[in-house]
């Protein structure tokens, strides 16, 4: 019950500031608010106000609403916490016979201070067209979004190769590109840069699909050692350790499979032969070459 | 008058007890128990291992079999956490297949009931008249023994360090795996529908994956949306392809317009180990004259599997996926030793069928 009470009163209060912010510029006719059409964020500032005797200001911000009574005459000074955020904000003004005088002015974010960057995937395989998503955020030292044009540098660092950059200039407050994974796999690391902010995030290229993959077997008695070459993909980077191949025998016993992971670049894997032997590999959906085994080589 | 009495409640009571002994059960128990017959010494064989009276199961069997008891408690009550140590037997159908005046051959057909749904084990068993009595021969299972040696196991394992909540927005996280489903195909069973295919995991990380279809109607409102549970390997390590199987129960294909499928993957800590190879596999007939994919599994690595699924995927002439089935294995995989394995095939689906690809789910209680 008290709860619903206390619940009630503040939402009275609410409504009671809600009503006196709407009906208090209409009585607008008093002394008049000269303010600067636009502050940037964190920047203190003064409002002359003419005139004698106390009176009572109130700034409605963004975010927040500050009132308090002043003294005609002297200049009105709003603090930095003031108007951190960016936005549109209003001043107004009542003296004593409840005359009141109102006016905007607009608040712009301040210099680039923070870079919120998405860098997307985390994991590319090489040489994929517009596979990578790079998207800048700029944002003031108060977190309010910079919606002026500045150009945001990107530099990307592959871990081998020259790096290079890309200039992008912010729209709405964002920068964005896209761009092609590099030939070599590994580390790339893409920074987005704006003035003396800097934010670096790093992908990780890896190896496309398998491509030429090819096995070799080596008998021995009714034993067959089978071997891939090293598992490369078309650029030639090594398919990493972990990386299932599938080798596949047909013989007289009927068919043998074993999915082997890749060790140290290369998989192998040993069958039992029974006679005339058939046996193929693959990795994913790319297949390798086959093999004939009749008993020995 | 006093001894009319007392003999009528003798009487009585014999009849209330010979009454209560029919209405227990006891004149089937004491059919089962009985060994006047070679199908009821096998049936009282049977109901002492459902029981789990392993050592008076043992003291039935015939002497000539060739088995301890050890053995012959491995044999039917597994070992080594395997999945018949998590089962009991439900049925037992016996079936004579030959007989004379001294012994007989006959087939027995166990039902085990198991958390994966329940398992056949279906054996041909020689049986022995001994005097009154016959008695089972129970073979002397041929258990594998490996000789003591290092296995070294090096293959690569994954772990995976997770986001920290503390990090602010835009902070880079780690994508989860990309996983493509390379086939899909919707056919019509009786009594239900079935969407199956295979699902490649394109990435070079290990990936938890999920498929998931829905039905659609002509209006695009969903008919039903099911899981492929598991019919699936769920953890894939880069590049490797599992067959998927979904089944939709009591919907009609005359009904689906479309089909939506889903396939959601995560990143999880895995090893490469173990390697399981799939050896000498042929499509034969069993015991019971139905169509079987057989083969024996071989645990390449040095530590047991506890719980092996066998999963085949089967092709058509343009090599398009027809059917899935799947099978476990009540046996562990111990390392390097042989475990055949089998699993159904039916009838319409072994006629059109060219070819098949097997691959196996494992479970180790001490696997990450």
């Amino acid at each position: 019950m008290q709860r619903t009470a206390h619940h009630d009163f503040a939402r009275c209060k609410r409504l009671a500031a809600f009503v006196l912010l709407c009906v208090l510029p209409a009585w607008a006719r008093a002394a008049e608010v000269h303010v600067p059409a636009v502050v940037e964020a964190g920047q203190a500032f003064s409002i002359p106000v003419q005139g004698s005797g106390q009176a009572t200001f109130y700034l409605v911000g963004p975010d927040h609403v500050v009132k308090r009574t002043v003294s005609l005459g002297s200049d009105l000074q709003i603090q930095s916490s003031d108007v951190r955020t960016a936005g549109r904000y209003q001043v107004i003004l009542c003296d004593a016979s409840s005359s009141c005088t109102s006016a905007t002015f607009e608040v712009k974010a301040a210099q680039p201070a923070h870079l919120s960057f998405f860098l997307h995937p985390s994991r590319v395989p090489v040489s994929t067209r517009d596979s990578i998503d790079a998207a800048a955020f700029v944002f003031d030292q108060y977190f309010n979004l910079i919606l002026t044009p500045a150009a945001v540098d990107f530099r990307i660092t592959p871990a081998s190769g020259a790096g290079f950059s890309r200039e992008v200039s912010t729209r709405r407050g964002v920068a964005w590109m896209r761009m092609d994974s590099t030939p070599h796999e590994g580390r790339v690391q893409v920074t987005a840069a704006l003035d003396n902010v800097e934010e670096a995030r790093v992908i990780q290229q890896v190896a496309a699909e398998a491509c030429g993959l090819r096995m070799k077997a080596v008998a021995s008695g009714s034993m067959v050692t089978l071997e891939t070459d090293p598992v490369r993909d078309c650029s030639g980077n090594a398919l990493p350790d972990g990386t299932v191949v599938s080798f596949t025998k047909v013989d007289k016993a009927g068919k043998s499979t074993v999915d082997t992971p890749i060790k140290k670049g290369i998989a192998r894997v040993q069958f039992g032969v029974d006679g005339r032997a058939q046996i193929s590999v693959a990795c994913g959906v790319v297949l390798g070459n086959e093999v004939v085994v009749n008993g020995k080589l | 008058m006093k001894w009319a009495l007392v003999g009528f409640l003798t009487v009585a009571t014999a009849l209330l007890v010979a009454y209560a002994w029919l209405q227990s059960g006891g004149l089937k128990q004491h059919a089962m128990f009985s060994s006047a017959t070679p199908e009821e010494a096998v049936h009282a064989l049977m109901s002492e291992i459902q029981a789990h009276n392993y050592q008076q199961a043992y003291a039935s069997l015939d002497r000539s079999s060739d088995t301890d008891l050890a053995s012959f408690i491995r044999d039917v009550a597994g070992s080594d956490g395997s999945l018949r140590t998590y089962s009991s037997l439900q049925t037992a159908e016996v079936s004579p297949l030959h007989a004379n005046g001294d012994q007989a051959l006959v087939r027995v057909r166990m039902n085990w009931s198991s958390a994966v749904g329940s398992l056949d084990d279906v054996r041909d068993l020689r049986v022995l008249r001994d005097g009154p009595v016959w008695r089972v021969v129970w073979p002397k299972p041929a258990f594998s023994k490996v000789p003591l040696q290092v296995v070294s196991v090096n293959y690569l394992s994954w772990d995976v360090i997770g986001r920290n909540t503390s990090q602010k927005w835009g902070a880079q996280d780690v994508d989860t795996p990309k996983v493509r489903i390379t086939s899909m195909n919707a056919i019509s069973r009786p009594g239900r529908v079935v969407i199956l295919g295979e699902v490649e995991n394109e990435d070079t990380v290990p990936a938890y994956l999920n498929v998931t279809a829905t039905l659609l109607k002509a209006d695009g409102s969903a008919i039903d949306e099911e899981g492929s549970f598991d019919l699936i390997s769920h953890v894939l390590l880069p590049k490797q392809v599992s067959p998927y199987r979904i089944d939709f129960p009591g919907v009609r294909m005359d009904a689906v317009k479309s089909v939506r499928m889903d396939a959601r993957a995560l990143l999880v800590p895995a090893s490469a180990d173990p390697v399981i190879a799939v050896m000498d596999q042929k499509v034969s007939k069993d015991g019971l004259n139905r169509n079987v994919l057989e083969g024996e599994l071989v645990n390449q690595s040095g530590r047991p599997v506890n719980i092996a699924q066998v999963l085949a995927a089967y092709y058509d002439n343009s090599g398009k996926v027809i059917w899935v089935s799947d099978g476990y294995v009540d046996q562990a995989l111990m390392p390097q030793v042989s475990v055949p394995f089998a699993v159904d095939i039916p009838d319409d689906i072994a006629e059109r069928m060219k070819s098949y690809r097997v691959i196996v789910n494992h479970y180790s209680r001490s696997s990450s």
